[in-house]
């Protein structure tokens, strides 16, 4: 690339994605990011720089090639782009759309220090719906009639079993719920993430031979004990779902609720339609807990099922905020309001939640971590009148399963793994994801699914490896 | 498919022919108004299922998620029992069904399983359709050595469910009812009053309306006769992961579907379950009313 050229390309501003009007699409669940078009991704993909080293790359949890797909983009190679992406990442159409791209691969790139990073997520989302319906992904391995059962089917599972299938391996998913996906259809809403993006990628695992079993609450029914006995290795990737709460007083009124029971109420179970069979809890006045993407996926879907004020309080600062910085304008576009330095302390009412008491926050110096930590301000309480309070301060690990005997739980309930292969202390057992390391994202989960088939390829094929010694 | 996603048809049913797992009703029948048993093909909930676990049903692809009482389990044939009391919407579309037909989905089992154990002189108490959770732990009570007293309560005697196979595992069976047309007239908690002034009473198991376990936990608590209760508070998912059954025991929350159902009565907020249970009533009035109009 010639000095010019690099010149030019860095002055060429960011391809925005096309997106809905913030008030027409506040009262539907209609997706927000309509994609780029083909034009518009090769205007993209252009920009890039080409790097010799390219530290977007390193900014990957999972290590896409970026730099060979957006070059594939740029000269229209789109079901090349389309495989060199598969070959890291097994749910591109997902991340593409959920990935927190501002901190991991855009948050690296080197054009983001001069003008604006490359929008490899928007590309990415791009190559992979073009490459839904003529399916780019390699071909898999001759059969090794080796047996594999991976428990939980979100983005640990799914990832998990993709390339166990890949390796040649029978996979049977169970799944607790009657429809597969986990979080990914559970959780994160239509308008972000539609549940056909994520059905295809289901569908497109049947048709590689991977089988899925709904309705199986593993733990409760079969123990792991059970699936091993029919199954040569088991992966464990139930994640983490269990909501916390504040612990605060009155926090088991009517109307106080927890993002999980929310979402799925709507994203799941379709309560937002109008002869819907589940209810849920809106209210004219919603309070958002919590400061996450979980919190702006509740207060985004509140807006939509008819809340008239909705308001995310948050205890420290917006730029603590751990939500994607797209969530975060979009909410706002959509009428979303956030206040900062906030934290409830009481909710008050009869039967049904009126009123949030909350205490003022400060920031404290940055600590080790360099993050600010913020402390209540005594006497500053505020109350403040609510209808419904939806509590989104995070997820603990699922307990259905931590009772299996062999298993090493830490003190957090989450599973002890090697993290290389993610083999457990129990024999052709392996765990990743939200187990495993506590509530995190998609595509870390992802990439725990991703090594702990290693493992289990490694495990299955040369049946040497003892369980690993985690001290 | 036989899993079909997002927004499908209103009320379509799996077709037999490529649904992996048929949950088919092999049997149904009315066995009190408006109180229908089933027999339907669950083969994993038959193989692991344990007295005092429920299941989550449900009915159609577009339904809604509700626990139900499993009364009893074949592993061999891979069929359970459940027993549905129609009285909102979604109870009276499965009491509809009847054998031929099949229920959409049946996930379990869920929930932590009775504890059985020899514990002496114990006594269940089973009121309306809460008779059925309590039988099959009644079964297990009896064959670990229990002496087992149960006292069988509804508001008539068309309501009582499940006496005679109650009379086959118990030693002796005390039927109530409030209007007097079978067995004692009264309520349960005036039996358990009677039995307890009378006699040593090791474990006390009740499982019935929110009211009747509140009364019998009050009549237990100056004895201080260990006395457990099944909770049914408002659940999605039933694998911990909605917190929409959160319960108060001991000042503790709880959550039902994991930690319990059954609970130590003494320690039961039950004045606050009833305010969580009546939080979509609004909704569940407004769609009987719409099943009544079609």
């Amino acid at each position: 690339m010639t000095e010019s050229t690099r010149r030019e390309r860095m002055k060429m501003p960011r391809t925005a994605m096309p997106e809905r009007d913030g008030r027409n699409r506040s009262t539907d669940f209609e997706e927000v990011n309509l994609g780029y078009t083909e034009q518009l991704a090769v205007l993209e993909a252009s920009r890039c720089l080409q790097c010799a080293r390219p530290v977007c790359v390193d900014g990957c949890p999972v290590g896409v090639r970026i730099g060979d797909f957006v070059a594939a983009v740029a000269d229209r190679r789109f079901d090349d782009a389309a495989l060199i992406v598969s070959e890291d990442n097994s749910l591109p159409a997902v991340c593409g759309r959920v990935c927190p791209q501002e901190h991991q691969c855009e948050g690296a790139c080197v054009m983001g220090r001069r003008s604006s990073p490359i929008a490899i997520g928007h590309l990415e989302r791009f190559v992979a719906d073009r490459a839904a319906a003529s399916s780019g992904r390699p071909s898999g391995s001759a059969p090794t009639g080796k047996t594999v059962a991976v428990v939980g089917s979100g983005p640990a599972g799914l990832a998990c079993a993709a390339d166990l299938a890949r390796f040649g391996h029978q996979v049977t998913v169970y799944e607790a719920l009657h429809q597969a996906g986990g979080v990914l259809v559970y959780g994160i809403p239509e308008y972000r993430l539609p549940k056909a993006v994520v059905a295809a990628e289901v569908a497109q695992l049947e048709h590689e031979g991977v089988r899925f079993e709904m309705n199986a609450p593993i733990g409760r029914a079969e123990s792991v004990d059970d699936l091993l006995e029919r199954h040569d290795a088991v992966f464990i990737g139930v994640g983490a779902g269990l909501p916390k709460f504040l612990d605060v007083a009155g926090e088991n009124l009517v109307g106080v609720q927890s993002a999980n029971e929310f979402l799925t109420r709507v994203n799941l179970m379709g309560a937002n339609r109008p002869q819907a069979e589940t209810p849920v809890l809106v209210g004219r006045r919603v309070a958002v807990i919590g400061g996450g993407n979980t919190a702006l996926d509740a207060v985004r879907t509140a807006v939509r099922t008819g809340a008239e004020s909705a308001t995310v309080y948050y205890r420290r600062t917006e730029d603590e905020m751990p939500a994607r910085t797209e969530e975060i304008r979009h909410a706002r576009e959509e009428g979303v309001h956030f206040e900062f330095l906030l934290n409830p302390v009481a909710f008050g009412g009869e039967t049904r939640v009126e009123t949030m008491r909350l205490i003022r926050m400060r920031q404290t110096e940055p600590g080790d971590d360099g993050r600010r930590g913020v402390e209540p301000i005594d006497g500053s309480e505020v109350d403040v009148p609510v209808d419904t309070v939806v509590v989104a301060v995070g997820n603990a690990p699922n307990p259905m399963l931590s009772s299996t005997p062999g298993l090493r739980m830490s003190r957090w309930g989450t599973i002890v793994t090697d993290p290389d292969t993610g083999m457990t202390e129990k024999a052709g057992v392996f765990a990743g994801g939200d187990i495993v390391t506590g509530g995190a994202t998609v595509i870390l989960a992802m990439g725990a699914g991703r090594r702990a088939a290693k493992g289990i390829d490694g495990y299955l094929r040369t049946g040497a490896v003892a369980a690993a010694s985690l001290d | 498919m036989w899993r079909q996603w997002g927004r499908t048809a209103l009320l379509s049913r799996p077709d037999p022919a490529d649904h992996d797992v048929v949950y088919a009703i092999q049997d149904a029948r009315f066995i009190a108004p408006d109180v229908k048993r089933f027999r339907v093909d669950a083969p994993r909930v038959a193989r692991y299922w344990k007295p005092g676990q429920f299941v989550i049903v449900r009915a159609t692809d577009d339904g809604e998620r509700i626990p139900l009482t499993v009364v009893e389990a074949d592993p061999g044939a891979g069929t359970i029992d459940l027993i549905v009391q129609g009285v909102g919407k979604t109870t009276r579309t499965l009491n509809a069904l009847t054998s031929g037909e099949w229920i959409h989905d049946v996930a379990g089992p869920l929930g932590s399983p009775s504890e059985i154990d020899d514990f002496g002189t114990t006594i269940v108490v089973g009121g309306g359709v809460g008779t059925a959770i309590v039988y099959p732990t009644a079964r297990a009570l009896a064959r670990a050595a229990n002496r087992v007293i149960a006292i069988v309560g509804a508001r008539t005697a068309d309501l009582l469910i499940l006496v005679e196979e109650l009379e086959a595992v118990a030693d002796s069976v005390i039927v109530t009812t409030d209007d007097g047309t079978a067995g004692r007239s009264g309520f349960v908690t005036d039996a358990l009053a009677e039995v307890i002034s009378v006699e040593h009473v090791d474990r006390v198991i009740a499982i019935g309306p929110l009211q009747m376990m509140a009364a019998i936990s009050q009549l237990t608590r100056p004895e201080a006769i260990p006395t457990i209760v099944s909770l049914n508070p408002i659940m999605v998912d039933g694998t911990g992961m909605c917190g929409g059954c959160r319960v108060s025991v001991g000042g503790e929350t709880k959550f039902a579907c994991v930690d319990g159902p059954e609970f130590d009565a003494h320690g039961v907020d039950f004045d606050l379950l009833r305010m969580r249970n009546a939080t979509y009533c609004d909704f569940e009035r407004r769609r009987l009313e719409e099943l009544g109009s079609t």
